[in-house]
């Protein structure tokens, strides 16, 4: 609508430019397989930083447990491709050949009820969006509509990361216990552990993550993006103009849960196996972080901060192991003391209007200098 | 059993109250169609828990509340919303981050479910219906900015707005002058008179001077419950009236 808007609106799409570029065309020319499928494991973080943006960045609604989403995405999409390679043929040296050898280790003699459809693909597939979407849902609707917010709803949510976890080690026969769910080898026969394989499904997980920033940008744009801000700024107003603001919550913590679902599924295709490492407290206050760097209110942002960070830790700590952790939260608290809104925000609220100054007014569009990460 | 009423809005033996304190106590009240209502009342006497209960943002302990002679005790904000009843806070309640468009676009009366708020096109009606209520609230030169931009006034012009462009029979507007120039005040009095015509209005007020110059009727407030009610005239005169309030 107004010069701003269209501005800020022209910027997101440079942005989006910018992260294709970056991730389709330079990455694959400069990395080798081994360092673009560690590129690919970050983005799979950045399906997770892009639904905080929505939830927690526009919304207001801070999940401390995007993990178990993430991982409950991975574990459906690891059973599939455990069953895979438990073929009868694969496990003939098992006691009870057929099954995942962690069973037979536990003593299972036959599939529990609940692994048998994960024999299918497309069921798979599907389970990979609905059973966390499901989740969230159930989570949303029994938070949102008694009106839980704030820090109680991320301290519910970081509970459910830590119960989860704790579910998954326990229940080892049935889930792969604190291993979790490893030696993954072939999608419907094609080898996912080969060098070119790696390529393919890196450039799926663009595909996927720049369609997931897509609906994510179609969300925002929408009313009900505009409604989202609305509740997270005055939800009492919202609320007496007549929605149901419950609704818009569960909506959009459903969506931000989907997405973080599907990032877990490419975390196992990619990387080849899901444990619970990914799924508790410590890995989901990893994801707000990468969110809160990039800028959470900010999709671009969200994802350049994702993959800051990531490489970031991979560079500190092959460097210095011991003292990532420190590195960590110095960032975390850089970010809530001096840049709340991240890079995104540094970028649009001082980088560019600086430029723009700088190059003067001979120059009647600031033209926006692409970000390092983006 | 609270009786069949003719009245827009009933409030019969109306009572709440917090950890023991009755807020408001055996409370009756009822407002016709068309009407200008100002509640005043000195601080604590209750007249937004009033306000609160009636938009349903507060449980009634006990009593009923009826809207157009249909019960609305224990229906959910929202619901009581699109009945028809529109509420404005005491400090102006907007959507700061977004523009005066956007925030009367956001208040229009329909896609109010996700869907319809996803697939949400801004047509030509919208903006027509925004910018005749952009005028009418003195803004129609400021629809594009940002509303935290805006002064003091003009956000409580804003809320007002929000309302409007909802067209609710039952208007509830909790001190709309509070902390207006005196050129602010004349222009909000004109703009009550103006959309009174086809509602009615409840308006808590403490300007006195306000008051005189908008109301039809007055009433009192005291400890929960009415403590008078009439024309102004009547009201000031009242002895009680004086002792507990007026005669501050």
């Amino acid at each position: 609508m107004t010069a701003v808007r269209t501005d800020t609106r022209r910027l997101e799409l440079i942005g989006f430019a910018l992260v294709a570029v970056f991730i389709l065309i330079f990455l694959p020319s400069v990395l080798d397989v081994f360092r673009l499928n560690l590129f690919g494991k970050y983005l799979t973080y950045a399906f997770v930083a892009v639904g905080l943006v929505l939830c927690w960045g526009h919304t207001g609604i801070l999940s401390l447990g995007q993990g178990l989403f993430f991982g409950l995405g991975g574990y459906c999409m690891a059973a599939f491709l455990k069953l895979e390679a438990s073929s009868v043929a694969n496990t003939k040296i098992q006691s009870t050949p057929g099954i995942p050898d962690f069973m037979d280790w536990n003593q299972l003699t036959g599939l529990p009820f609940f692994w048998v459809p994960f024999k299918s693909l497309p069921y798979a597939l599907i389970a990979v969006i609905a059973v966390p979407t499901v989740l969230a849902f159930i989570l949303g609707a029994a938070l949102f509509k008694r009106r839980v917010g704030g820090v109680y709803f991320a301290i519910i949510t970081q509970a459910l990361a830590a119960v989860m976890t704790i579910l998954i080690v326990g229940q080892q026969g049935y889930t792969g216990g604190i291993n979790g769910i490893t030696d993954l080898r072939t999608l419907l026969g094609w080898d996912i552990r080969t060098d070119s394989a790696k390529f393919i499904l890196y450039f799926v997980c663009c595909a996927l993550l720049l369609g997931s920033m897509f609906v994510a940008r179609f969300v925002l744009a929408s009313k009900l993006g505009r409604i989202l801000v609305a509740t997270r700024d005055q939800e009492d107003r919202v609320r007496f103009s007549g929605y149901d603001v419950a609704n818009y919550k569960i909506f959009v913590f459903c969506l931000a849960s989907a997405m973080a679902a599907v990032g877990g599924a490419m975390f196992t295709l990619q990387v080849g196996f899901m444990s619970p490492s990914f799924v508790g407290i410590v890995p989901s206050i990893e994801m707000v972080i990468f969110c809160a760097v990039g800028g959470r209110h900010s999709i671009v942002g969200a994802v350049a901060g994702t993959l800051l960070v990531n490489w970031g830790k991979t560079m500190f700590s092959e460097a210095f192991p011991e003292l990532w952790l420190f590195a960590m939260g110095g960032l975390f608290i850089a970010v809530v003391v001096a840049f709340p809104r991240g890079i995104a925000g540094l970028m649009t609220d001082q980088i560019l209007p600086k430029l723009a100054s700088w190059m003067g007014s001979g120059h009647a569009q600031p033209s926006p200098a692409p970000a390092p990460a983006e | 059993m609270s009786s069949n009423t003719d009245f827009l809005l009933a409030l019969e033996s109306v009572g709440v109250s917090f950890d023991g304190f009755k807020a408001v106590n055996d409370l009756n009240l009822y407002i016709d169609y068309g009407e200008l209502r100002v509640i005043i009342g000195p601080n604590g006497a209750g007249k937004t828990t009033v306000l609160d209960l009636i938009c349903g943002r507060t449980r009634v302990s006990e009593g009923s509340i009826k809207f157009k002679n249909q019960e609305i005790t224990g229906c959910k904000e929202q619901e009581i919303v699109r009945r028809g009843i529109g509420r404005k806070f005491q400090t102006p309640t907007i959507y700061e981050d977004l523009t005066v468009f956007e925030n009367l676009e956001l208040s229009v009366p329909r896609g109010r479910n996700v869907a319809g708020a996803l697939f949400w096109k801004r047509t030509d009606e919208v903006i027509e219906r925004v910018r005749e209520i952009a005028a009418m609230i003195f803004l129609r030169e400021q629809l594009d900015w940002h509303a935290e931009t805006l002064s003091h006034g003009q956000k409580q012009w804003l809320e007002i707005g929000m309302l409007l462009i909802q067209d609710p029979e039952l208007l509830m507007l909790d001190e709309p002058v509070a902390g207006m120039s005196a050129s602010e005040r004349t222009k909000t009095a004109e703009l009550l008179k103006q959309i009174i015509k086809n509602r009615s209005v409840i308006v808590i007020e403490h300007d006195m001077k306000f008051v005189e110059s908008i109301a039809h009727r007055v009433t009192v407030l005291h400890q929960g419950k009415v403590l008078a009610e009439g024309d102004m005239q009547s009201v000031q005169n009242n002895a009680k009236v004086k002792e507990v309030y007026l005669g501050h």
